[in-house]
């Protein structure tokens, strides 16, 4: 007997992976969590039936959120990540010695317990003593930071559900005013090629664009999104991403990656005519 | 309340059953279960349009309950502690206007706040009734009408011992309620009538915690806003009648305007919504004021809004507060309340209730939720970051006792010419000036034109106030009495 578990991408779209079994299935109070363990992706987890990241391709996603704006900025120290409960993005930051604190901001515990149970590897990024998990709206811890952090990331992937309110206006003004005067924000910027993702995707970067003087958008291939190709937001203060990154010192770090380099660093601000057009579109709206 | 009963729902299970009949219809309307109609089944669904049916037999008449909306009716009026209910179709408004036809003919004067809905004076042109106005106090910070003062009602039943009744607003539309069980007892002392337009209180049936009831007080009749705080389909609504009311008579009168075409979405709405509220409608509540009071607290921590709440509350002009309200004073921060309301929606995607001169009004409810009070909260942070202005020079709104001329109806109905809204002071209106929402008349037929009102009509149009009533879309003009 054969178990597959579908995706729903558009109307007319399904990924769809075969599972082995369904390891866990639990209601918090903000999403329906599923844990399925499968040949092809190893273990994956699900947020009301869409995959928010698989062990086969987490690290592109982790790396590249991370990786990016450190390689850029010049002394982190400070560091917000809202929304990143299942530890992949402070594991990844725990490489960085000069980071002194790492904020996790997660309104639901019970994925990150989930994550801790099965998905260790990530979770043990939770572990690093640098790190201080809040369990609370990010909208709300935001709230009360005024230029406070070197760098936020903004770790959540779904515009519309529970964690809709960090897609917005508020929330990219919130993090603006969270930053210190050279800081930098990076978010999820969701997938821009089916058409109902589009119209996020163009919301996102119309909003960002007026948020922070500067915005570029940068790209990476992670099988389970949607149509495989996912976009990622560099809003700043002062660093831009490409001018100011310094490849030198990254590599001098010598920390191991799968998916980041500092030549893919550049290459991945290097979009497709369709993706620039209608991010251009929107700053001009 | 029996709760065993109250698990009923006679007109949903009406159409139930009858969808189950498979009726072949040869009447009205003529969509015929949406088959006629394909886009309007896309629009709305199958189970919507199969539910939109004609009043047959088992299905009861809205005009004449004998059956199922009778019962639904009592069941209705059993969670509400009145002695009788009216589903009404027509909006809040119909039940507003069948209360004051009710008690109130041609030359019969109604002693009421200046602050009411426009459609209690609307009921005046249609009816001839005279009004007499309690002048409410107004806050001098917040700059909004407060309710009747007790000793302001006592003059206004000295200056007008032939009035037939009182209308009481519980609460308003900011939530500020009157001592309305006072008000009952000099009403009926008086030989007075008392009618709550309850449009903003149904909740109030259904906690502890929140203002009294008019049913409750004791008030005659009340038109309470079903599809408000109770979450049933928009348009819908309660017309009550507590003891003594002779509500067949009531009945006479509704039926004078209402259509007898009513909408089953509409009556089957109300059933459930009164089953929902009469079952968990307390803990619902209880919720909604929790979330209320926890966006007040962190709206007021973030600094130059005021967000009002329990604290406003002085026993007289402002009796009782309901707190499941969330109105914020905003010109603190240089902006004008209607300036918020176009920035929450132009910039954040927020839409909320209304914004007047100086306030804004958000509107928490059994539907929401607590990420979106952490986006309004935090859209309201980031607007005082991002908008913030000098408040030196904006208006405050003060409370503009009107000057009644003649009646609604002799106003409206009157010769009568168009002139420059700058040309008409001290001249008679004949139409109404309202900012909507929230529908409170800045000028009502029969009133004078001051210069202190014309300044106000021009800042709340130049702060983008959407403006109506008068006969020149533009409100450029006005009609004056020849």
């Amino acid at each position: 007997m054969e178990f597959w578990f579908s995706e729903r991408h558009t109307d007319n779209v399904e990924l769809s992976i075969r599972v082995e079994k369904q390891l866990c299935s639990r209601q918090s109070d903000f999403q329906q969590i599923d844990v399925f363990e499968s040949d092809e992706f190893g273990r994956f987890i699900t947020s009301n039936g869409d995959v928010i990241f698989s062990e086969k391709d987490e690290f592109v996603y982790d790396e590249m959120i991370v990786h990016v704006p450190m390689a850029v900025h010049p002394d982190v120290k400070k560091v917000l990540v809202i929304g990143g409960g299942d530890g992949g993005v402070a594991r990844e930051l725990s490489h960085y010695d000069e980071i002194e604190v790492i904020d996790v901001v997660e309104p639901d515990e019970m994925f990150v317990e989930v994550c801790k149970e099965y998905f260790p590897d990530n979770a043990r990024g939770l572990e690093d003593e640098r790190v201080n998990i809040y369990y609370q709206d990010g909208l709300r811890f935001l709230r009360t930071c005024h230029s406070e952090y070197d760098l936020i990331i903004n770790d959540a992937t779904d515009p519309f559900g529970h964690t809709e309110g960090l897609f917005t206006k508020e929330f990219y003004g919130s993090c603006f005013k969270a930053l210190k005067d050279d800081g930098i924000m990076v978010y999820q910027h969701g997938s821009p090629f089916y058409d109902e993702e589009e119209e996020a995707c163009r919301s996102m970067h119309r909003r960002v664009c007026r948020s922070f003087p500067l915005s570029k958008v940068y790209q990476a291939h992670i099988p389970t999104c949607s149509a495989g190709y996912w976009l990622f937001g560099f809003a700043s203060k002062k660093y831009h991403p490409l001018r100011d990154m310094n490849a030198k010192r990254w590599n001098e770090r010598n920390i191991q990656t799968w998916y980041y380099t500092t030549n893919l660093h550049n290459g991945a601000f290097m979009l497709p005519k369709y993706v620039e057009d209608l991010l251009k579109e929107e700053e001009n709206f | 309340m029996n709760i065993e009963a109250q698990k009923k729902a006679p007109i949903y299970e009406a159409l139930q059953r009858f969808r189950k009949q498979r009726v072949v219809p040869f009447d009205v309307p003529g969509h015929k279960r949406g088959r006629g109609n394909r886009e309007l089944v896309e629009l709305l669904g199958e189970k919507c349009v199969g539910i939109d049916v004609n009043s047959m037999k088992p299905l009861d008449n809205l005009c004449h309950p004998v059956s199922v909306i009778r019962d639904a009716e009592q069941l209705a009026a059993d969670a509400f502690g009145a002695e009788h209910a009216f589903f009404m179709v027509g909006g809040t408004t119909s039940a507003v206007q069948s209360m004051i036809w009710s008690v109130c003919k041609a030359g019969d004067k109604i002693i009421l706040p200046r602050n009411v809905h426009k459609s209690v004076i609307n009921a005046l042109v249609l009816c001839g009734g005279v009004p007499a106005y309690v002048n409410p106090e107004v806050d001098s910070r917040i700059g909004i009408s407060l309710g009747m003062d007790i000793s302001q009602v006592e003059q206004a039943i000295n200056d007008n011992p032939d009035a037939v009744a009182i209308l009481v607003n519980n609460p308003t539309y900011y939530g500020i309620c009157s001592d309305i069980r006072e008000i009952v007892r000099l009403a009926h002392k008086n030989g007075m009538m008392v009618l709550a337009d309850e449009a903003h209180g149904t909740h109030f049936y259904f906690s502890d915690n929140l203002p009294v009831s008019a049913m409750e007080a004791g008030a005659d009749m009340a038109a309470v806003s079903m599809h408000k705080s109770g979450g049933s389909l928009t348009q819908s609504s309660f017309l009550l009648t507590n003891k003594g009311v002779r509500w067949e008579y009531v009945g006479q009168i509704i039926n004078l305007t209402q259509t007898t075409s009513a909408s089953y979405l509409l009556l089957s709405s109300l059933d459930i919504s009164r089953r929902n509220l009469a079952l968990r409608g307390k803990e619902s509540f209880e919720k909604v004021m929790k979330m209320a009071e926890y966006a007040r607290n962190e709206i007021n921590s973030i600094g130059g809004y005021y967000a009002y709440g329990q604290e406003l509350t002085n026993g007289k002009s402002i009796f009782a507060y309901d707190v499941t309200k969330l109105s914020v004073f905003t010109r603190d921060i240089g902006l004008a309340g209607i300036e918020v309301y176009d920035l929450l929606r132009d910039e954040y995607d927020i839409q909320i209730e209304f914004g007047d001169i100086g306030n804004i009004l958000a509107y928490i409810s059994i539907g929401d939720r607590i990420q979106d009070i952490e986006r309004l909260v935090g859209a309201l942070a980031d607007i005082k970051r991002l908008y913030s202005k000098d408040n030196t020079k904006m208006l405050s709104m003060e409370y503009i006792s009107p000057l009644v001329a003649t009646t609604p109806r002799e106003a409206f109905y009157a010769e009568k010419e168009a002139l420059p809204i700058s040309e008409t002071s001290g001249r008679i209106c004949s139409e109404f000036v309202m900012c909507y929402p929230p529908g409170i008349p800045i000028l009502s037929p029969g009133e004078m034109i001051t210069n202190e009102i014309i300044e106000y009509i021009n800042y709340a149009k130049e702060k983008g106030c959407s403006m109506q009533g008068t006969e020149d879309p533009e409100i450029e003009y006005l009609n004056v009495l020849k």
